[in-house]
């Protein structure tokens, strides 16, 4: 009916957008959305900032604390590998996440998963495209039956993954057999971990996704600015690419530093896991944030009914949302045992799967659901990387380990719930 | 105004296992008009406004729109006819903008799997400033930081979206103060006035009088009157909401016994 109906109300749309949409008119200036932005961080909407900020204070007191190894090429380099399968795990939680639901079987999962593929290398001479397949696959069933059980059964999905996370490491224990270990030997499986890419192709990759990335920026800029639409300030902007471009090129020029101990052995270049981290980040960061279905399982997690009241198929998105999740925590288990160089009956299981949680929470994603971004996993996967890596060097005992990683998870999950609070009670 | 009906129900009955909540129910919409369908609670007007929506299904009883006869076996039959239902607890989401809530579910895509936010903020902006909405900031704002009213105009501007042509509106101003509420029934009004048939549910007579052009009284799952609202007054609603029947109109006291 809008516009070309019957008298009167024809559209009188120029009149209007001076002073109805006012914070929409023209792009808003740098200052203005520093303020909009304090504006949202007091009003409980903090995102990724307490990562951030966490980040560099871990890096400072490690730095100051063992200013000879923490802050060595080597180190970065390991601290980012072992960062890699926490952030592909925490990634693949955050859907599930944003459902409002959990998944405490992921670890396992992963560990299951990388335990056929290293069956079907080293036992059975499959190739290693196959088997990694393999293990994918079997990642995507176990969290297709989850996702069945959650969305047709209606059980609740806490009960459905502690089921899994019992009853599939009886799995991984028949498959390896009771205190056996499957080594991974596979040269491209071990690459993933050990070895780096290039140091000019490192270059080319990040150099290519910097200029994509600003391209896309400028494209999008200027298509509002065209239909007037909201767009933030162009200032903003600059600095959101120059912020980034600055973290990734000096973090390239790190790694591309030979950090061999060896002289005869150099080691250098961005290792292989931290490309399949960014892959993995740039397409679920365009699938949820660019794609129908992404914005479906936002308005799920926010509102139920609602989403239901417009058309969207809930069970349908629900059980998705697990067989993502799963599948990539068969990614991060096989990153996990390329780094390891084995598949024991305990992979996936302890710390695993908190560390993931951990992650995604204390990157910003609520545990309450309709809130978080696939970066996220990323951002509060390095935390908990950092926390492991540099509360290794300092010889702590492992005790002191668990409870300070406990405590950073409890603390992540108690921003959280204030935040929700702040939330609702100011409405942004 | 006209005699042609935009939407016409004929004798339809509902029951929920062994309770009959609706009786061979007669209902018209008429395209520029509001029309109110009052009843007290349990009278059957949120089962009536669900089957029309495609939610229930009839057990019996014919629908017409525009004069030609339909079946409505589900909301997307009821959406694909340009019947759109305001539900009493708004189906917005939170932690999503207006514009996203208003596509939400139909959302506009370029090559096949890209979310085209321009024209969608575009459709969004216009369809408001048709409506005259003139008090929401930024149509990128969360859904969470508007008033009672500014989100009950969003879910009306969401039904009006998508060229529908009946609006049915689940007690729109129930939750809402004073100013908010004025805001909402203009905008109900306005709704009309663009020659939408546009049904209202609502147990506040003083809205209803001041911008209904018919009124239907649902007594006990029955029809106790379908009258103007020009020739009728608050005490003779009242009157059909509570008994059934007001001086010479209304269902006779034998039936309404019968149906309690």
């Amino acid at each position: 009916m809008t516009t070309d109906n019957s008298a009167g109300t024809s559209v009188d749309t120029p009149t209007l957008s001076a002073a109805d949409f006012a914070n929409d008119a023209a792009s808003a200036s740098l200052g203005d959305s520093f303020r909009a932005y304090v504006d949202r961080i007091r009003g409980g909407d903090m995102g990724a900032l307490p990562a951030v900020l966490g980040l560099v204070v871990l890096f400072v007191v490690f730095s100051a604390l063992r200013p000879d190894t923490f802050t060595s090429n080597l180190n970065i380099a390991n601290l980012l590998t072992q960062a890699a399968s926490i952030s592909v795990l925490a990634m693949g939680l955050i859907p599930v996440l944003l459902l409002g639901e959990i998944d405490l079987s992921a670890g396992v999962t992963g560990g299951m998963a990388a335990g056929f593929t290293a069956v079907a290398i080293e036992r059975n001479d499959v190739h290693w495209t196959l088997a990694v397949l393999l293990g994918v696959a079997v990642g995507a069933l176990v969290g297709l039956v989850m996702g069945l059980l959650v969305a047709k059964l209606g059980i609740p999905s806490f009960v459905v993954t502690l089921a899994f996370f019992l009853g599939l490491q009886g799995v991984i224990l028949k498959l390896i057999g009771l205190g056996g270990s499957v080594a991974v030997r596979d040269d491209v499986l071990r690459a993933l971990t050990i070895k780096s890419m290039p140091v000019v192709m490192g270059w080319i990759v990040v150099i290519g996704v910097l200029a994509s990335y600003g391209a896309l920026l400028f494209w999008r800029q200027s298509r509002l600015a065209a239909k007037n639409l909201q767009r933030p300030p162009n200032a903003l902007l600059a600095i959101k690419f120059v912020g980034l471009a600055v973290v990734l090129l000096a973090m390239t020029a790190f790694l591309s530093q030979n950090r061999s101990r060896v002289p005869t052995f150099v080691i250098e270049g961005i290792p292989y896991a931290v490309l399949v981290v960014g892959v993995l980040l740039i397409f679920w960061t365009f699938v949820f944030g660019r794609t129908p279905y992404g914005r479906h399982i936002y308005a799920v997690g926010g509102n139920t009914e609602a989403a239901r009241r417009a058309g969207i198929g809930v069970d349908r998105l629900k059980i998705s949302a697990f067989v993502i999740c799963s599948s990539m925590a068969a990614i991060s288990g096989m990153i996990s045992a390329s780094y390891t160089g084995s598949v024991s009956p305990g992979s996936g299981g302890g710390n695993v799967l908190l560390y993931a949680v951990g992650a995604a929470v204390i990157g910003g994603t609520s545990l309450f659901g309709g809130k978080g971004l696939i970066r996220d996993g990323v951002i509060g996967g390095l935390v908990i990387a950092t926390i492991d890596n540099g509360l290794g060097l300092l010889n702590q005992a492992a005790y002191i380990n668990f409870i300070i990683t406990g405590a950073v998870l409890l603390l992540a999950a108690s921003v959280d719930a204030i935040s929700r609070r702040r939330r609702s009670a100011t409405g942004t | 105004m006209t005699d042609h009906t935009l939407l016409e129900l004929r004798g339809v009955n509902k029951s929920f296992g062994a309770v009959q909540v609706l009786h061979d129910v007669d209902f018209k919409v008429y395209p520029g008009q509001v029309t109110a369908l009052v009843g007290d609670n349990g009278a059957g007007k949120s089962t009536l406004v669900k089957t029309i929506a495609g939610i229930y299904r009839a057990e019996s009883g014919e629908f017409f729109f525009d004069g030609a006869p339909v079946q409505i076996h589900g909301p997307k039959d009821a959406a694909a006819l340009g019947l759109e239902v305001v539900y009493q607890d708004l189906a917005l989401c939170d932690n999503l903008d207006i514009v996203q809530n208003m596509f939400l579910g139909r959302e506009t895509v370029t090559n096949g799997v890209l979310l085209d936010e321009l024209s969608m903020e575009d459709r969004a902006r216009t369809t408001l400033a048709s409506l005259s909405v003139r008090t929401v900031k930024s149509v990128r704002q969360n859904v969470s930081s508007l008033s009672g009213g500014q989100r009950q105009t969003v879910a009306i501007a969401k039904a009006v979206l998508w060229n529908s042509k009946v609006v049915l509106l689940d007690e729109p101003t129930a939750a809402l103060g004073v100013a908010q509420t004025r805001q909402v029934l203009d905008l109900v009004r306005r709704l009309a006035d663009q020659g939408l048939g546009v049904v209202l549910i609502s147990h506040n007579m003083v809205d209803v009088l001041e911008v209904a052009d018919r009124i239907t009284a649902l007594f006990l799952g029955r029809v106790a009157a379908d009258v103007k609202a020009s020739e009728t007054n608050h005490s003779q609603i009242v009157e059909l909401i509570t008994a059934g029947r007001s001086g010479d109109i209304g269902i006779s006291a034998a039936t309404a016994n019968q149906s309690a």
